[in-house]
């Protein structure tokens, strides 16, 4: 269809779905008054039950434990396509030989280099960055954060280094084997535990760690123990994710 | 007023699938997708919103306190992570067809068609 | 008491199994890793089929993930609420499963570790979404299922089909995602639950307004992508194409069903009561989707010469025919698509596995390129010629008694079109596919030159995906082919199938013992004992008429000669110039796509909106 066709057709249908949807959202209740029976129950329940303060992270990875289980599969599905799709074409070699620590080259081989500002500034935040982002995988259960908040974090950290211009020690400080690992233990992680609570208790993804006292660190049972291999998953995988986007910049291609 | 909300989520919704729809190049389409995917945050948070509540997250506040519903939150956590591992995915597809194609229009990478 | 162990194990083992794939890649044990696979996917099914059993005998398990049960009526967990209809529907995903990992090994080139980690996720993803209770459940299990085919199809990421194929299937699966959640969302915010059951007690008797309409639009809206009924069905030959054959197995055999098995899952927990009295023009209204979707699947299955293209219009022209058993809206034609989906579902995996034979040995896959070439492969033709009969409802083949149990259904409430619709849609596509036989296995018809430049491309795209010696068919490829077609077989020949079949849909359509036993922990009640028929002498005299027009179609299409002048001439003209223009819609774009989509999203819920109120 050209490209008129195809934006008359959508038009017109947009026009059909708009007024659907202004007619199925006049049947809310309004913003503001909303009395769910389930996010009542939960919200008085979850922190005597659980000793966890955070009841959202206890909605996560206890109560509807299950839909972080596909949830964490999707990233690591998703991880493992993406590696699939960018490896290396035939034909293309990677360059061992090119300066390994300055990526900013552009085709006609000149170097450019990095400023010494973004160099220092990137390298020092390195340290705070990986410090936050295990703090923040490490709270779940007691403020707003988790293992997906943290993974991610930790995941950014390596991007730093990559902004610092430090190519070479990023290569280094990735290898893709140990982060393979690190993705695929966090993901069969989170299955072995439900695995446990079974065995545990004859259910699922029972809770079958003590629960400890509010507001301490060891507290949630596992949601704790979950946010935590969900963080090492979720760091895996972006990394993995990170790393290959990267590679990408540095495969030539031999002329066809 | 108080249905703003919800007509910034529908809004979202259509504006993102023309954007889709009348796109010239992959990476646009693709970050158009992810306004779609956030009409689908704000309809999810702006259900479940209470008006005077506070975050459910009791550290801080008594335990009898109104929260806003903390299941909505739960999903849009979820959510989110689903759609960027798509939005990774996309990327990561649109990357390759530049690499074979030498373009990212999608009128020009079409192979299959009939 | 169904122990509650075994619910979750068919999801979780496979999961467990997957991570740890991933995690050793480097390692590179190719062997041990298929093998850890096959494994892994037979304990799978074997764990649906304890379920199964357990679930005919003792009614519905109802299994809450963390031990969460409903407190006061409320329910505050996940649940796995284990019907016949759904464990069957699992452990038939595991057969098909272990069909496509017996395929690839060790001929198949395949990523190392990876190819066997991303089958088993898709295969949880796919029981995970049979077993479960919960709507956000199984819309997470439905992104599951689509990122896990993304990644699985495009495993040739250097070649333009593939990516194609891939980008599509991604592009219009995300959008039919957003759709189902925005329907989710406006469930929530009416009944505040998230549980099946829990939202289909909070709507029960109240009249349905404009939001339950909208909500129920858009969330049979979104499944419809996923199944690809007309007009969301765009994506779904793009993506068979380019994908390997042992995905192809799961994609035609099950992943399209198990979008209308949500559809009727919902509908009848969550709407069935709300829409009660509308069930007539719910009826027609899905029973009109359900034929134009078997009726275009059917024509453009006849218009292809790409063989993988020509079987995905013929599984979308098959959805057409299970929505309308579904659109019936009643036990017995739920019994027989349950049949017939199974029947099918065997049938086409074995057909794909016959074109992945034909590339391993020629590495094309267009008819016209393969003419005569398969003459020196008699056992793949025989079971092509077999599956494509099989396809027309042959008896004594599943399909047939699947057919048979619908079109009785249908009869029973006056719809005498549907028999009529069925014949022509299976003459359409098997004539379709014996034509591709009879010219690829005999060399029969004229030696054709490419079409236009769209065709060509794709089959150039389409380069070996085996490894191995090519003169030889290795057993791994042709030995499953064979036994999926005998289990086709054998499910119309096996006793007791049909009562089975009816004892499982009259479970599934009993809304008031569904929501007791999640909600209340209830026993079922007694159903009535259920009413088996079986196929009458009209019944095997029409299958008897599919098979004969589809040969005749079929064959006739190869030897008959283009007439070129007189009134025929101008009806093939226009005929010409109408087909050109339903292949030209087919455009590879995804902006298209995506255009049609909201166009049908407008169009269903719009329907549902105006007429059921």
């Amino acid at each position: 269809m050209s490209h008129r066709s195809r934006r008359r057709l959508f038009l017109v249908a947009a026009a059909g779905v708009a007024v659907l949807l202004v007619h199925g959202l006049a049947g809310l209740p309004g913003v503001g008054h909303f009395h769910g029976r389930y996010g009542l129950l939960l919200a008085r329940v979850a922190v005597p039950e659980r000793q966890a303060t955070d009841i959202v992270n206890s909605i996560t990875y206890d109560y509807r434990g299950v839909d972080t289980m596909g949830e964490e599969f999707i990233l690591f599905a998703s991880a493992i396509g993406l590696v699939i799709v960018l490896r290396r074409m035939r034909g293309e070699r990677q360059d061992d030989d090119r300066d390994r620590d300055d990526p900013s080259e552009s085709a006609t081989g000149r170097v450019r280099q990095t400023s010494a500002a973004l160099r220092l500034l990137g390298l020092a935040l390195v340290g705070p960055v990986l410090v936050l982002g295990i703090y923040f995988a490490s709270q779940g259960q007691l403020t707003p954060g988790g293992g997906f908040q943290g993974g991610v974090i930790l995941a950014a950290a390596l991007i730093l280094v990559y902004v610092a211009g430090r190519y070479g020690a990023m290569t280094r400080l990735r290898p893709i084997p140990v982060v393979e690992l690190a993705e695929g233990l966090g993901a069969a992680g989170y299955a072995a535990i439900g695995v446990g609570g079974l065995i545990a208790g004859a259910r699922f993804l029972l809770n079958f760690i003590t629960q400890g006292s509010m507001g301490n660190l060891l507290s949630g049972g596992t949601i704790a123990l979950l946010s935590a291999v969900v963080g090492l998953e979720v760091a895996g995988a972006f990394t993995l994710v990170f790393a290959e986007f990267m590679d990408q910049r540095r495969l030539t291609r031999r002329p066809r | 007023m108080s249905f703003l909300a919800y007509a910034v989520a529908a809004w979202l919704l259509l504006i993102g699938l023309y954007g889709v729809v009348s796109s010239r190049n992959l990476v646009h389409l693709i970050l158009c997708l992810s306004v779609v995917q956030a009409s689908t945050y704000v309809l999810l948070l702006a259900i479940g919103y209470r008006a005077g509540a506070k975050a459910p997250v009791f550290a801080d506040i008594p335990l009898s306190a109104p929260v806003v519903d903390p299941v909505v939150q739960s999903l849009t956590l979820t959510d989110v992570v689903v759609e960027a591992t798509v939005t990774a995915l996309l990327l990561a597809l649109s990357l390759q067809a530049y690499k074979r194609f030498g373009t990212v229009d999608p009128d020009e990478i079409v192979s299959l068609t009939g | 008491m169904i122990p509650t162990v075994f619910p979750a194990l068919p999801v979780a083992v496979p999961f467990l199994a997957a991570g740890l794939l991933g995690a050793t890649q480097s390692l590179r044990r190719r062997r041990l890793a298929e093998a850890i696979a096959l494994g892994t996917a037979i304990a799978a099914t074997a764990l649906c089929a304890i379920d199964l059993v357990l679930a005919i005998r003792h009614g519905d398990a109802v299994a809450w993930f963390g031990g969460w049960q409903p407190r006061h009526g409320v329910a505050i967990g996940i649940s796995f609420t284990i019907d016949p209809l759904g464990a069957g529907l699992a452990m038939f995903v595991g057969l098909l499963t272990i069909a496509a990992l017996v395929f690839s090994w060790r001929h198949f080139e395949s990523v190392g570790h990876v190819f066997p980690a991303l089958l088993l996720v898709f295969m949880a993803a796919m029981m995970g979404f049979s077993l479960s209770g919960d709507i956000f459940n199984l819309f997470v299990f439905f992104e599951l299922m689509s990122i896990a085919g993304i990644a699985l199809t495009c495993h040739r990421p250097d070649e333009g089909a593939p990516l194609q194929g891939a980008l599509n299937f991604a592009i219009t699966n995300a959008i039919g995602g957003f759709l189902v959640l925005i329907g989710i969302a406006l469930l929530y915010g009416r009944t505040g639950a998230l549980n099946l059951a829990q939202i289909g007690a909070m709507l029960n008797g109240h009249r349905a307004d404009g939001l339950v309409l909208v909500s129920f639009g858009l969330i049979v809206s979104g499944f419809f992508v996923k199944a690809a009924v007309v007009p969301f069905h765009f994506w779904l030959a793009d993506a068979y194409a380019s994908a390997p054959t042992p995905v192809c197995i799961l994609f035609a055999g099950v992943m399209s069903e198990l979008g209308l098995y949500a559809v009727a899952r919902i509908y009848w927990v969550v709407y069935a009561g709300a829409l009660g009295p509308h069930q007539g023009t719910l009826r027609t209204i899905l029973l009109t989707a359900g034929a134009v979707t078997a009726l275009l699947g059917a024509t453009m299955c006849f218009l292809q010469r790409h063989i993988k293209r020509m079987l995905a219009f013929a599984t979308i022209s098959y959805v057409g025919l299970f929505l309308v058993g579904i659109a019936l809206l009643n036990s017995g034609g739920l019994a027989g698509t349950a049949i017939y989906v199974v029947a099918d579902g065997l049938v086409k995996a074995s057909l794909f596995i016959c074109v992945g034979i034909i590339q391993h040995r020629r590495s094309r896959v267009d008819e016209r390129h393969l003419h005569g070439l398969g003459r020196n492969l008699p056992f793949t033709g025989l079971v092509f010629f077999v599956g494509a009969l099989a396809l027309a409802a042959l008896p004594p083949f599943g399909s047939f008694l699947g057919k048979s149990t619908i079109e009785n259904a249908a009869l029973a409430r006056g719809y005498w079109w549907v028999p009529v619709l069925f014949t022509v849609a299976e003459i359409i596509t098997a004539g379709a596919v014996i034509r591709a036989g009879g010219r690829v296995f005999l060399g029969w018809g004229p030696r054709e030159a490419s079409g236009p430049p769209g065709e060509g491309r794709a089959d150039e795209e389409t380069s070996q995906e085996t490894e191995g010696r090519s003169d030889r068919t290795p057993a791994v490829l042709w030995l499953p082919a064979a036994i999926l077609l005998l289990a086709g077989l054998a499910v119309g020949v096996v006793p007791g199938v049909e009562r089975v079949a009816q004892a499982a849909a009259a479970r599934f359509v009993d809304r008031q013992g569904y929501i007791a036993a999640v909600l209340h922990a209830r026993p079922p009640a007694a159903l009535p004992p259920v009413l088996v028929s079986g196929p009458s002498l009209a019944d095997y005299l029409s299958a008897g008429g599919s098979a004969i027009g589809a040969l005749l179609l079929g064959l006739g299409a190869l030897v008959l000669p283009r007439r070129s002048h007189g009134s025929a001439s101008v009806i093939s003209h226009r005929a010409g110039a109408a087909a050109s223009w339903i292949r030209g819609l087919h455009s590879g774009h995804p902006g298209d796509y995506v255009a049609w989509v909201t166009a049908g999203t407008a169009i269903v819920a719009g329907a549902f909106a105006l007429t059921l109120q």
